[in-house]
């Protein structure tokens, strides 16, 4: 079976989930992955979105973060201040997900500004949720498509706090959540060196070449000791997220965010 | 108590130029049909509170009616930018708009701070964020008991707060169900209220003791406008028109397009009618 390289994007960030995860989604890819995941191996998994609905098992993957496919499938809904109050800041989540349009090698991301803050050269939709997921869930996944405007030196604005500019800024803030422990791209996946917190590429996507994924990144990327090849999407695995992106598609009538 | 109005009397009175005006729903209820009265009446100058600013706040940024926008995610959910609002704040179009940016922790913390009649919010937030070094209402302080450094933003305290919901009673009560955001907290934290429901009924159904109640003295009108929703949606009674939010992308890019739409589909409409 041939797949695209979002698709094995996200069954790479949902073969990370477990079924002793409880997870903060975000809409688009990490929803995807999320579904995908409680559809294959974690059946368990718990889907927490901060519209305030609690282990929802949607059918559909939802178009916006509130839908009411999500409310409809929860065990319950909650206000959106309990949402933050309770369930995120009260450590209940051990997995959220986050991207944003830029992202650097500790794993900080922008979302907010290209160029000034004032003026900007492009205004972004701005933080969301991201800066309390990154420093209250016990990690967070990044997903994000590579790219050098995407994986950038250099952050225009620092949304959400990951590893911190230098990478040792968590401990000194007082934080005592992992921050980013996985990225995951449409051409490799990237974890943090034990030490330097600095993002290694740890796995190449079928096909991807090291010379790829150097080219695609804003800085001189570093590669873990040992690289393997991402086991390719199986046919089961691509089955179940067509099947959903299918039913997904019929539902809204237009396609779904990637 | 809440008295029952038509949206155009109710916003009418309820709206002044000036007023900083929280319409909430997230994602879900969002109250789009009293928004585009408020656009037809042309009330200006407003401070517009709002988490996710959504297709409407884009609507009425784009008419020029916002000076400052409190806010915490402005985008198009699940499609891309709100062009509107990147056009007031990239280019000044059609007037420039000041910036109140949070992250959606503050606002809601900062809505359940105004219902509890608080001047600020405490909580665990903007660590490491440079939100707080290009916001002077994000700032920091040591917990009295454990020294820990916790942040702190300002009560929304709204001049007038907006929502839908799907059902008053004759005497003004209000039903909320499903996804309910923050918009108890809204109504509760603001000086005056606003409710428009799809429907008014004798009695509000009892189906769980626990149900989103806002009793009528809690709320200063009610207007009865069915699908006020559209093209958000209301639990039990339409769905979400996710088409439109992605045909919003191709209509707002452009400025003129946008104001024939808004011509079109808000100004030469009367009050209450869905567009």
């Amino acid at each position: 079976m041939t797949w695209t390289a979002i698709e094995m994007m996200t069954v790479s960030a949902a073969r990370a989930l477990t079924d002793d995860d409880v997870c903060f989604v975000g809409i688009g890819l990490p929803s995807a992955a999320c579904n995908l995941a409680r559809l294959t191996h974690a059946p368990r998994l718990r889907l927490v979105y901060e519209s305030g609905t609690i282990e929802t098992r949607p059918d559909v993957l939802p178009l916006s973060i509130g839908d009411g496919e999500l409310c409809e499938t929860a065990l319950t809904t909650v206000s959106v201040p309990e949402m933050f109050q309770y369930w995120l800041q009260g450590g209940r989540i051990t997995i959220g997900f986050l991207g944003g349009a830029q992202v650097d090698r500790f794993g900080n991301l922008n979302s907010t500004v290209i160029g000034g803050y004032a003026r900007p050269a492009v205004r972004l939709p701005g933080g969301g949720g991201a800066p309390e997921i990154a420093a209250c869930c016990r990690r967070t996944f990044i997903v994000m498509r590579h790219s050098r405007r995407a994986f950038v030196d250099r952050l225009a604005f620092v949304t959400t706090l990951g590893h911190g500019p230098t990478g040792r800024e968590r401990r000194a803030l007082g934080l005592t959540t992992e921050g980013p422990a996985l990225l995951v791209s449409d051409l490799c996946t990237m974890r943090p060196h034990a030490e330097t917190k600095e993002l290694h590429v740890t796995s190449l996507h079928p096909g991807v070449s090291r010379d790829q994924v150097v080219e695609q990144t804003g800085w001189p990327v570093a590669f873990a000791d040992t690289v393997v090849e991402t086991p390719a999407p199986t046919a089961h695995e691509l089955e179940v997220l067509r099947d959903l992106q299918a039913r997904t598609a019929a539902a809204h009538g237009v396609a779904p965010a990637e | 108590m809440s008295e029952i109005l038509s949206l155009h009397d109710a916003v009418a009175r309820l709206v002044r130029p000036g007023d900083t005006v929280a319409l909430e729903g997230f994602t879900h209820l969002i109250p789009f049909a009293a928004g585009h009265e408020v656009i037809r009446q042309g009330i200006g100058e407003l401070t517009l509170i709002r988490m996710t600013p959504d297709l409407l706040y884009d609507q009425m940024i784009g008419c020029g009616l916002a000076k400052r926008l409190v806010f915490s995610w402005g985008g198009n959910p699940g499609v891309g930018s709100l062009h509107r609002l990147r056009d007031a704040v990239e280019r000044g179009w059609p007037r420039p708009i000041e910036l109140d940016e949070h992250s959606h922790a503050a606002m809601a913390n900062a809505y359940a701070a105004g219902a509890a009649n608080m001047p600020a919010a405490f909580f665990r937030g903007y660590v490491g964020s440079d939100l707080a070094a290009v916001n002077p209402n994000v700032r920091f302080i040591d917990c009295p008991f454990t020294g820990e450094r916790l942040a702190a933003v300002p009560a929304h305290r709204p001049d007038v707060a907006i929502i839908h919901a799907q059902k008053a009673d004759r005497a003004g009560n209000v039903l909320l169900e499903g996804i309910v955001g923050v918009q108890k907290e809204a109504v509760l934290a603001a000086t005056r209220s606003l409710v428009t429901v799809e429907e008014l009924v004798d009695a509000l159904p009892r189906t769980s003791p626990n149900a989103i109640v806002l009793p009528s003295w809690t709320v200063t009108a009610i207007a009865v406008v069915p699908g006020g929703a559209k093209p958000s949606y209301a639990h039990g009674y339409y769905s979400r028109d996710n088409a439109f939010y992605v045909a919003w992308d191709a209509i707002s890019r452009d400025r003129e397009t946008f104001q024939a739409w808004i011509a079109e589909h808000v100004l030469s409409r009367p009050a209450g009618v869905a567009s």
